[in-house]
């Protein structure tokens, strides 16, 4: 039942003599988010950067939506949006300046207003990208990876470095974007992160997938196991005790 | 449900977004219009007045008499009948008087006065034009209802242009500020482009590299010539800079800009790749540009250069670029008439072209 939209085979990437990618194989399910978690310089941004056509792969086989990478990049560029881990944006230019930019790059036809509200930055239309806080930059690039109306986009680290109402106002806009039909891979350190947003996750480590399943799966199995935390888990954390003594509101400007 | 993608609506959509950056960005503006706005006006305005010969009267000096009363109705000269001695002889020695004229009254009858000049070494020049037109002025006087007996010289000008400083100065600025605007703008806007990861972004679109390229092109081509045009103008309404043909002129003279600017895009994409961080953009950029703002005669004529610098001149590009506007400007030469200095640039186009595809880096 569920359609596979994202398809690697055997996916290999090496630098000279580092092999950053070693084999690794995995499908994504069209309509869900899905997580690549591991360690920096696992090789999860150097698979997303191949699968967005970014970068040649050494070896392997990575078909998105039916075409492959190696003969279709420019059908694949026209249904995806991609989110790159500190790009920065043409400078000089205001929000909906730079959203007439993308739509004139991905040949659309869009109302840069719409594609703000959808970020909830209208308020920001006349500012610089440089000009905005953390959370905002992030929501930004969301929009410009929205304007193609893409079956996929590819966020790398979105909330890395956020505050805890920024991330969670990240999320919602997260889910959101999967709950109107649009598949999300995404990428974090955060394991808590994973949790609450991923539908299924895929653990990379030294180039390779070491394993793949729903978060609650994962954490069924290493119990079974016998895996047990040192301290007795308490129904709220200390981010729970952060939120609820700021509030949930934003705070940025 | 996807239309055919159009390249030229991508690329045009990079060209308004580039403008609109470049049009917003201090230092284009500052480089391409105010560097040679200021030194238009500057020399505009020096240029307008000519030489002035500053000439003291000494003090107690006879000021009723034809000499004074001649020199005075020149308008090469300004005379200062006031100052003391001691002030009028430090000044000479500085060369900011170029003469001292001293006139008396000859008690004893014929002739009438007698002039003494004293002339500074600190200003020869001036005083060898002041020489002249003293004995133009005696020569005058002392013949007055008197016959020639030998020859009366006859002489007329005829009415031909005028050539101003500005005449001079404007070509060589506008190269300059074409020069400016192609190396400097094309570099930093590549390479902070790309190490900002913006052209990264861009190729996760699909849009062509071809058009990443022309877009900037076109926004900057755009831009170099509506600041060479406001140059232009401004410098035929307010100093009458000679466009002999008018319009046509103008167009000739947009011509030969737009070509300048590709050309030196060219250096522009050659900096920008082989730059390794952003500060040596500006040192790389001015070993591109100070040579050929010095030597290309910007500001002065080559051949005023030593001989052994001549042919280091005629090998720059500007060089050729100075010497077709002015002779399209102030000659109305048509484009045929400067196609060997238009054969020039395009060669070093064709060999700065071939050095940036080798040097160009997109990541």
């Amino acid at each position: 039942m569920n359609k596979v939209i994202i398809d690697v085979k055997n996916l290999v990437k090496n630098y000279d003599d580092f092999k950053a990618v070693q084999g690794l194989s995995f499908e994504v399910y069209e309509n869900e988010i899905f997580g690549l978690l591991g360690p920096n310089g696992a090789g999860k941004t150097t698979t997303l950067e191949i699968i967005e056509t970014l970068r040649q792969k050494t070896s392997g086989e990575v078909t998105v939506d039916g075409f492959s990478i190696d003969k279709d990049a420019s059908a694949i560029k026209r249904i995806i949006g991609v989110q790159l881990q500190a790009a920065g944006y043409y400078p000089n230019l205001n929000l909906v300046e730079l959203l007439e930019l993308f739509s004139g790059l991905y040949g659309v036809m869009v109302n840069p207003m719409e594609m703000l509200e959808k970020v909830n930055l209208q308020e920001k239309a006349k500012a610089k990208y440089k000009a905005l806080s953390g959370g905002q930059k992030q929501r930004f690039s969301i929009a410009t990876t929205l304007i193609n109306s893409p079956k996929i986009i590819f966020l790398d680290e979105p909330t890395t470095g956020l505050d805890p109402q920024a991330r969670r106002n990240l999320w919602d806009l997260i889910t959101q974007i999967r709950d109107n039909g649009t598949t999300v891979v995404i990428t974090t350190h955060y394991m808590d992160e994973a949790e609450q947003l991923c539908d299924r996750v895929a653990f990379v480590e030294r180039g390779q997938i070491i394993a793949l399943d729903t978060p609650d799966q994962l954490i069924d199995n290493l119990i079974a196991n016998g895996f047990e935390r040192k301290k007795e888990v308490k129904k709220a954390n200390l981010e729970d005790v952060f939120i609820n003594l700021t509030g949930k509101e934003w705070r940025e400007n | 449900m996807q239309s055919p993608y159009s390249h030229t609506r991508a690329t045009l959509a990079l060209a308004k977004a580039s403008f609109r950056s470049i049009m917003r960005s201090p230092s284009a503006v500052v480089f391409t219009l105010a560097f040679p706005l200021i030194f238009i006006l500057v020399f505009g305005f020096l240029g307008g007045g000519g030489t002035k010969l500053d000439i003291a009267v000494a003090p107690g000096s006879d000021l009723q008499n034809p000499v004074i009363a001649s020199l005075e109705k020149m308008p090469v000269i300004r005379l200062t009948k006031n100052d003391e001695l001691g002030n009028i002889l430090k000044a000479l020695e500085k060369g900011n008087y170029d003469a001292l004229i001293t006139v008396e009254r000859n008690k004893n009858g014929v002739p009438a006065y007698f002039t003494t000049v004293k002339y500074t070494s600190a200003s020869l020049d001036k005083g060898n034009i002041l020489k002249s037109i003293l004995n133009e002025l005696s020569y005058n006087l002392n013949s007055q209802n008197i016959k020639p007996t030998v020859t009366e010289i006859r002489s007329s000008t005829v009415n031909g242009r005028l050539y101003r400083t500005i005449d001079f100065i404007l070509p060589g600025q506008l190269g300059f500020s074409l020069l400016s605007t192609g190396v400097f703008g094309t570099a930093f806007v590549f390479f902070s482009l790309r190490q900002n990861l913006v052209i990264k972004r861009f190729f996760a679109t699909p849009v062509k590299r071809s058009s990443i390229v022309l877009g900037e092109a076109i926004a900057r081509i755009g831009f170099a010539l509506l600041g060479a045009l406001f140059i232009i103008l401004i410098g035929h309404f307010f100093f009458s800079f000679t466009l002999v043909n008018g319009v046509t002129t103008v167009a000739n003279m947009l011509i030969l800009a737009t070509m300048g600017v590709i050309v030196f895009m060219g250096f522009g994409f050659v900096v920008s790749g082989i730059a390794k961080s952003e500060s040596t953009i500006p040192p790389i950029s001015n070993i591109i540009t100070l040579p050929q703002f010095l030597l290309s005669g910007t500001f002065f004529s080559i051949e005023a250069f030593p001989t052994w610098l001549q042919p280091i001149s005629r090998a720059l590009p500007l060089t050729y670029l100075n010497d077709a506007m002015r002779k399209v400007a102030f000659e109305g030469a048509g484009l045929w008439e400067v196609r060997h200095q238009m054969l020039i640039i395009l060669i070093w186009g064709i060999v700065i072209y071939s050095v940036a595809v080798k040097t160009f880096k997109w990541e």
